[in-house]
């Protein structure tokens, strides 16, 4: 199960920064969002994986690790801040700017990438 | 403590003659100079103990664990520098006075004098390498200041800026040099330096240290080859100049070399560096002091030369050859502190220092031309002027030394022809000046300087001609402590004018003539001379200045090209530079915990997620395909935390992977739809390449840490969570009580996220588009009412629900963050089955208050608990028995969580419903709305 999980973590990372290096900005913000999955896995496996052992006390014998539920828990809602704030500055450029393109505009023609 | 104040009281009085800054030119002077003297009593109080061969030692804690301290000390080396540098400077501020114009700033002049002054008592004060350097690099940037001190004239701003480059450049070295140092050393405490000499120069690193610290010296010192900004400071005003080149900056190096010198000399190295480089500058400066049209100029190249001399009598290093650089630092510093003051005296009063302008002089200033024959007659070596005596120092041990073997004749000789050179431009000095016939066409009539301007030459003169005349009654005082405090053993001088018939007296005489007929035949060398290229240093420092500047920019160009792209690809590079050498070290990649087995269903959500990760990014070109499939991560995600027993955190991942897929699809409104053109095949193998090792790394990470086994703090969480917190969802718990403090912060964050997003919202004219990418118009029913009963039945539950997930919360799954989430994603689904027109007419609150108000709540259940005499943010609960209910428990921790609610659904609602208004009237249109 181990290897399994860690080859998920690592395919959401490797999808996450492929997007990340895009040129636009939709593109760049849905891999912010995936790291920030891929990261949550990572920070919440670090409580080792465990099944059937609710961390609430008087349930089950043995319990998973609370401490990092509760710290990936906040994470979770902070990383939807992030994501929510990425986006939005995503669609003011738009606005302004008329392109959704990242980078320098000046090195867009020069080099044409996306 | 007196030591420490000598070296700070300059510090301090520099602000005074900002403070009177309004008042008469006389007070600011008086100051100034009260401050010196003030300085210069406390010195004397403390010489008697210097003088008797002993040290006066200061010590405070700075910074112990770097080595650093507060540490003066006295000793004769010490005494004898910090006495020129107070009794010159005294006189410097009175020439000062009267040298600089009513247009001239003098506050400002005589704070940066005493900045300088007080950097320079500390170079030869300190007792800690560290501190010394210190105070170096202080007199780096105060001679800045002064050299630039005319800031209005380029010349100035070019040799202030040469200056600042090459001492703190060299500074820079010195430093290298004294942490290597410290480093073999243990201590950069002078005694226990001076303790450890031998271990230094045994040591593999001797080499570097020399050079590193001789560097610094010799940047300072104006040595060769780095002699060139000194002409270049001549910028200056001339007091400035007097003081810089006679007993203050360019004697600094000469300074640290002299106190260095029981631990770095007596090797064949320093004998080597050293003793030729003073040597190749004594002559270079001679020689082209002896080219200079400039009076200043003239005496900037001797100022290299004699500082080439006495560098050269520190590489010997004998004793002798100690006690003639100390003797020639003095007796150089009177004669060339007044003949810089002459030089500024003539410039003041005929408008000039060019000598081919200048001449005949001596009808309008008799009384200037005899202080300028005097010190003249002592810089050119003339028997019985102070001169004379450190020369003939100097050609003995010239002549005594057998350093180069068979070749050691070469210094003797080369030492006659830098004094023959040095005769003649001191000839020149007078006689180009003073004599041939009267001036015409100067700027100004000459006349005589006032008297007090002349004054401080006076006492150089004097000083001149006595110390000549009478050198044990004078100098062997305040010389004999300072030559033991340099060769650390005592020391008992014996300074005769006459030897009798000898070498040295020899080649006094050879110089002497030789010197007069260099200069009758001055019109051969300057023929000879005009063939070459005139080489200006300041275009040749220029030109290397320029060039490293173009590196640099090419080489940021090269990096910083503006795109973005390309900094994140540098970035996960160097971050797998770094990470896998050290995962290629670890042997073993399995650890030792035992594993779970794999089940069907959890490999099938495993290839499911994978797949949609892979589809994902694939799809990235089809925006709102790849959305979509954003989501199934998403959510798998969120399953899988169910599997592995973290209930929570799947109901706050389910809720906020909602929430936001719905914010990206209304953003997805405003943004192209799809992307025309696809990256370069290039870039993609690129990206794909990065992408997957980034991945790799990342698994591979994650799979070694997850089968080792681990210690956890948890098990203090768990044991605590009922008896502490009340509650038995420990990850609650944790949440608003043990660690309410990040929660707190959490929230706060969110809340400004939030209300980034508000602000970035205001005034926006976001591109809407009328068609669907394909050129289909909108539905033209924009709600329809199927969802909208639905939702709208669906609201009281869902708002229940949220209540009931929040008051369990404490002690089963829930609690305020998935609370407030569903009650947000409730009120969503109303916004976007109804839209906003609807919901504002039946609910018209502001959100940016909710997420106020949420906050505050949480703050103040903190603060509460200081009332009670708590910490911050202590819970405290109690069970009631509610009828109907049956047992309750009513904890300040669910105050708290409550806070964590309303922000949650006032932040969430904040970006959602104010971005969904974006294309409706209730659009924000002005700031502060």
């Amino acid at each position: 199960m181990e290897t399994l999980y860690a080859i998920t973590v690592g395919t959401l990372t490797a999808c996450s920064v492929f997007l990340i290096l895009r040129g636009r900005s939709f593109p760049i913000v849905i891999g912010i969002t995936m790291l920030s999955y891929a990261v949550n896995l990572f920070l919440f496996s670090t409580g080792r994986l465990t099944v059937n052992e609710l961390p609430l006390v008087g349930l089950s014998e043995s319990s998973s690790d609370p401490l990092p539920q509760a710290l990936v828990l906040t994470a979770i809602v902070i990383g939807f801040a992030m994501t929510a704030y990425s986006i939005i500055l995503a669609v003011r450029v738009r606005g302004e700017i008329g392109s959704d393109e990242v980078n320098d505009s000046n090195y867009a023609e020069q080099e044409g990438q996306r | 403590m007196n030591l420490a104040a000598i070296v700070f009281l300059p510090f301090i009085g520099a602000v005074i003659p900002l403070l009177l800054a309004g008042r008469a030119r006389l007070h600011i002077t008086l100051a100034t100079a009260a401050v010196t003297v003030l300085s210069l009593a406390l010195l004397v109080v403390e010489a008697p103990v210097a003088l008797a061969g002993d040290t006066t030692l200061y010590f405070a804690e700075w910074l112990p664990t770097l080595g650093l301290h507060i540490a003066f000390r006295l000793d004769g080396l010490a005494l004898l520098f910090a006495g020129l540098i107070l009794i010159i400077g005294l006189l410097v501020i009175i020439y000062a006075h009267y040298y600089l114009s009513q247009k001239d700033s003098a506050p400002r002049f005589f704070s940066c004098l005493l900045l300088f002054m007080g950097s320079m008592l500390g170079i030869v004060t300190a007792d800690n390498l560290i501190l010394m350097w210190f105070f170096w690099e202080l007199t780096s940037v105060s001679s800045f200041l002064l050299i630039g001190y005319w800031f209005h004239q380029s010349t100035a701003r070019r040799g202030a800026r040469m200056a600042l480059a090459i001492t703190g450049a060299g500074g820079l070295a010195l430093l290298a040099g004294i942490l290597l140092i410290g480093s073999i050393v243990g201590s950069y405490q002078l005694d226990a330096v001076f303790a450890a000499a031998d271990t230094i120069r045994e040591h593999e690193l001797y080499l570097p240290i020399l050079i590193l610290v001789l560097l610094g010296a010799f940047t300072k010192s104006a040595q060769f080859p780095f002699q060139f900004w000194l002409p270049h400071a001549m910028a200056a005003p001339t007091p400035v100049s007097a003081y810089l080149h006679s007993a203050t900056m360019v004697k600094a190096g000469i300074f640290l070399m002299a106190r260095l010198l029981p631990v770095l000399g007596g090797t064949p190295e320093w004998f080597t560096i050293v003793t030729l480089t003073g040597l190749a500058t004594l002559l270079f400066g001679a020689y082209f002091a002896l080219l200079k049209t400039d009076l200043k100029g003239l005496l900037a190249f001797s100022t290299i030369s004699h500082l080439g001399l006495i560098t050269m009598l520190l590489g010997l290093g004998s004793a002798g050859a100690v006690v003639a650089a100390l003797f020639h630092i003095i007796n150089h510093a009177t004669f060339k502190a007044g003949l810089f003051m002459i030089a500024g005296i003539i410039d003041h009063e005929t408008g000039s220092r060019d000598m081919r302008k200048l001449s005949g002089l001596r009808k309008a200033m008799p009384f200037t031309m005899v202080l300028a024959v005097i010190t003249s007659a002592a810089m050119a070596g003339i028997p019985f002027f102070n001169g004379f005596l450190s020369k003939e120092m100097f050609f003995a041990e010239a002549y005594q030394q057998d350093l180069f073997g068979a070749l050691s004749w070469f210094v003797p000789v080369l030492a006659t022809l830098g004094a023959m050179l040095s005769v003649a431009y001191s000839v020149r000095f007078v006689h180009d000046v003073f004599f041939q016939e009267p001036p015409h066409d100067l700027p100004k009539k000459p006349h005589e300087p006032p008297l007090m301007m002349r004054f401080p030459v006076i006492v150089f003169a004097v000083l001149c001609i006595g110390v000549g005349v009478a050198p044990m009654l004078l100098a062997a005082d305040i010389l004999t402590p300072a030559v033991s405090a340099v060769t650390l053993s005592e020391t008992t001088l014996d300074i005769a004018i006459w030897h009798g018939f000898n070498m040295p007296l020899l080649m006094s005489a050879l110089a002497l003539v030789g010197g007069i007929v260099i200069y009758v035949g001055r019109s051969e060398l300057l023929t000879f001379s005009r063939q070459f290229d005139p080489h200006d240093a300041k275009e040749i420092f220029a030109k290397i200045l320029s060039a490293t500047t173009r590196f640099c920019d090419d080489m940021m160009q090269r990096i910083e090209n503006g795109s973005l792209q390309r900094y994140i690809a540098l970035l996960l590079v160097f971050t797998l530079v770094l990470v896998v050498p050290e995962l290629a070290a670890v042997r073993q990649l399995t650890g030792d915990r035992p594993q779970l087995p794999i089940d069907a269903i959890s490999l099938v959500g495993a290839v499911i997620l994978m797949l949609a990760a892979l589809a994902t990014a694939m799809l990235h070109r089809q925006r709102l395909t790849s959305l979509m499939m954003l989501s199934v991560v998403g959510l798998v995600v969120s399953l899988s935390f169910i599997h592995f027993s973290a209930p929570d955190l799947a109901m706050t991942q389910l809720v906020v992977e909602v929430v936001s897929i719905i914010l990206m699809i209304l953003a997805l409104f405003f943004m192209p739809q799809r992307i025309p053109r696809a990256s370069s095949g290039r870039r993609v193998a690129r990206d794909v390449l990065l992408a997957g090792s980034i991945g790799g790394i990342v698994g591979t990470l994650n799979y070694a840490l997850i089968t080792r086994p681990f210690e956890s703090i948890s098990d203090f969480f768990l044991a605590n969570s009922v008896p502490g917190g009340g509650g038995t969802n420990v990850v609650n718990v944790i949440l608003v009580d043990f660690r309410g403090f990040d929660t707190l912060g959490e929230i706060t964050v969110l809340a400004i996220a939030a209300a980034g997003i508000h602000k970035l919202l205001n005034n926006l004219r976001p591109f809407m588009p009328s068609s669907d990418v394909d050129g289909r118009p909108w539905h033209r029913v924009k709600h329809p009412l199927m969802v909208q009963t639905v939702a709208q039945a669906i609201l009281p539950l869902a708002l229940m629900v949220s209540v009931y997930i929040f008051l369990r919360g404490h002690n089963l799954p829930g609690g305020g963050f998935i609370a407030g989430l569903v009650t947000a994603a409730a009120m969503i689904l109303q916004y976007i089955a109804n839209g906003v027109d609807w919901v504002k007419s039946r609910f018209d609150y502001n959100y940016q208050t909710l997420t106020s108000v949420g906050v505050m709540i949480a703050l103040f259940t903190g603060v509460g608990s200081w009332f009670f005499d708590h910490n911050f943010l202590t819970s405290s609960f109690t069970y009631v028995h509610w009828p109907l209910v049956g047992k309750f428990e009513l904890a300040t921790a669910i105050l708290f969580d409550l806070g964590v609610y309303l922000t949650v659904i006032g932040a969430t609602l904040m970006i959602l419903a104010n971005f969904g208004q974006m294309t409706t009237r209730h659009r924000p249109r002005q700031e502060g709305y």
